[in-house]
């Protein structure tokens, strides 16, 4: 986290020496010169990325016609299919993102309280799960999916586990920084009662991180709905798979159909989660 | 103690019982079991053992794939934070009235609504396959993102300023520049240094669906099982987020901007 700034201590050895500016400046001359060249840099990648990405001026063109062919290919939308087709893996969908939140918050705790510099004092331990947790967020679930359909096949278990692994890094990341600004005072009255760690752990900490807990295991469980109806567009499993079906054979008016359940779906979990949040928070 | 607070609060026990009841319902559902679980870890040793040792395959096509997630990252970033500037003003109920705010709450919620990969399905139908797509598809999320963040820091925002603003007769830019802009930049800037960081990661996997960078290439290294250019793929992709990360935090102390910690 941030450390606090303190400009007046930090800066009064260096401009005590100076004579003091006729005029009133907002920045320092270093702060202003990395301001200018943040900028400067900037526009320069900014420059080089548009010459040399590449842009086919003819597709853009066309974009409008294509634009409009595919609506009209996915009008009307195509009702009927949402019996046979998509309402089971809606639902599969649904589980594949509760499964994965459960598992990542039982695997976030354990890491979240080692990657706490105030609760394990090992720094050797805190790195390593901090390097877990940056390496689980680093990865897109989409990735993650891939590799795990290599590993257990096609199909929900896939996706359960890459959804577990991406959400790992983030809920650990945020119980640990919470963990962090725990107030000291209750530890410590715990501690002196002779507790055991894991009863400092329940009694000490955990009141003061439950409100943080469960509305970052809300959040991610609002975020894994999205991913997960996304997932099967590389075989996890979901309703990802009944639109990559889709696409493929060129079922329009089913992909409009899929993109609506999908679009409910998550609209659905947002206002349930927020509505949820209220009531318990 | 377990005792005691089962007698204090049966609710809560209840509730924990029936998540337990549901997680073995859906695992049942889903068809997840021990010896499936198993099986999939005696493949994945496989699978690792053929990841192991990474091989850089085709060093040029990884090079250019992770400079095209690069460019589609930094152009849909700046694309995005231009649109999303007068979006988020004309978004904010206290500075417009109705018939401007609802159609533009609307717009950036439709652009939060589908995952990134949708949106780019649709672009990549839309303007072909390649890296436009890509910065198309990032630049609907980042709207969706910053648009929606920076609406709600302006409808935050002290009236204050804003009336003493308006009570000289200003017209409505110096209203914005000297009332409003002064109050919510720096959170403006926040917003948009943490979507940069979501369009860099992003902008690894839309090329799974055909929208540019490295996502491409990582797809189809995958269905070619060259599993050991997957890892190093992986790896590179791994720590060009990582770079990113750094250099947002360089970016975000530079601007002094109020380093809350985000994700996605």
């Amino acid at each position: 986290m941030t450390e606090p700034r303190m400009p007046l201590l930090a800066q009064a050895p260096g401009t005590a020496q100076l004579a003091p500016p006729r005029t009133w400046v907002r920045f320092s001359a270093a702060e202003r010169a990395a301001r200018w060249l943040l900028l400067v840099v900037l526009l320069a990648a900014v420059i080089l990325s548009i010459r040399h990405v590449e842009v086919i001026p003819e597709f853009l063109w066309d974009a409008p016609a294509q634009m409009h062919d595919l609506l009209s290919r996915m009008w009307p939308i195509d009702w009927s299919f949402y019996g046979p087709g998509v309402h089971q893996p809606l639902i599969e969908t649904l589980h594949i993102a509760t499964l994965g939140t459960v598992i990542a918050i039982v695997l976030a705790i354990p890491i979240g309280i080692l990657s706490a510099g105030n609760i394990v004092r090992a720094k050797s331990l805190n790195l390593l799960a901090r390097l877990i947790l940056v390496a689980s967020r680093s990865v897109n679930s989409l990735i993650w999916a891939l590799l795990f359909v290599g590993v257990f096949g096609p199909g929900a278990l896939a996706g359960t586990v890459a959804i577990a692994c991406r959400s790992v890094g983030f809920v650990g990341k945020l119980i640990g920084e919470a963990l962090e600004e725990c107030d000291i005072k209750a530890v410590e009255a715990i501690r002196a009662t002779g507790a055991p760690p894991m009863t400092v752990l329940a009694k000490a900490y955990w009141p003061q991180v439950a409100p943080t807990f469960w509305s970052v295991a809300l959040f991610r469980w609002d975020i894994n709905v999205r991913e997960s109806a996304v997932l099967g567009l590389v075989g996890a499993g979901g309703i990802g798979m009944a639109l990559d079906t889709a696409m493929n054979l060129f079922q329009w008016d089913r992909v409009s159909l899929i993109l609506v359940a999908i679009f409910v779906i998550v609209l659905a979990a947002e206002v349930g989660v927020t509505q949820l949040r209220k009531r318990i928070l | 103690m377990a005792a005691l607070a089962f007698r204090r609060r049966p609710a809560v026990w209840l509730g924990w019982l029936i998540g337990l009841a549901y997680v073995i319902y859906a695992a049942a559902q889903l068809d997840l079991s021990w010896p499936r679980f198993l099986l999939g870890l005696d493949n994945g040793a496989k699978f690792l053992d053929r990841m192991f040792p990474p091989v850089i395959i085709q060093p040029d096509t990884m090079a250019k794939g992770l400079l095209e997630s690069l460019e589609i990252a930094l152009l849909a970033s700046v694309l995005g934070v231009l649109l999303s500037l007068p979006i988020g003003i004309m978004g904010a109920r206290n500075l417009m009235p109705w018939w401007v705010s609802t159609p533009a709450r609307t717009g950036v919620a439709l652009c939060r609504s589908f995952h990134p990969v949708i949106v780019a399905i649709v672009f990549v139908k839309a303007v072909g396959f390649g890296a436009m797509a890509g910065i198309l598809t990032l630049t609907v999320a980042s709207i969706g993102f910053i648009g929606k963040l920076f609406t709600e820091a302006i409808e935050e925002i002290s009236p204050k300023q804003v009336e003493a603003v308006r009570a000289t007769g200003a017209p409505f830019v110096s209203l914005l520049s000297y009332g409003v802009f002064p109050q919510v930049m720096s959170r403006f800037v926040g917003f948009a240094s943490y979507q940069v960081d979501s369009n860099l990661r992003n902008s690894t996997m839309v090329g799974i669906v055909g929208a540019g960078g490295i996502g491409g290439t990582l797809f189809s290294a995958f269905q070619r099982y060259d599993y050991d250019f997957v890892c190093a793929i992986i790896l590179a992709i791994v720590a060009m987020i990582m770079i990113g990360e750094t250099l947002a935090r360089w970016v975000r102390r530079i601007l002094d901007v109020d380093a809350k910690s985000g994700d996605d």
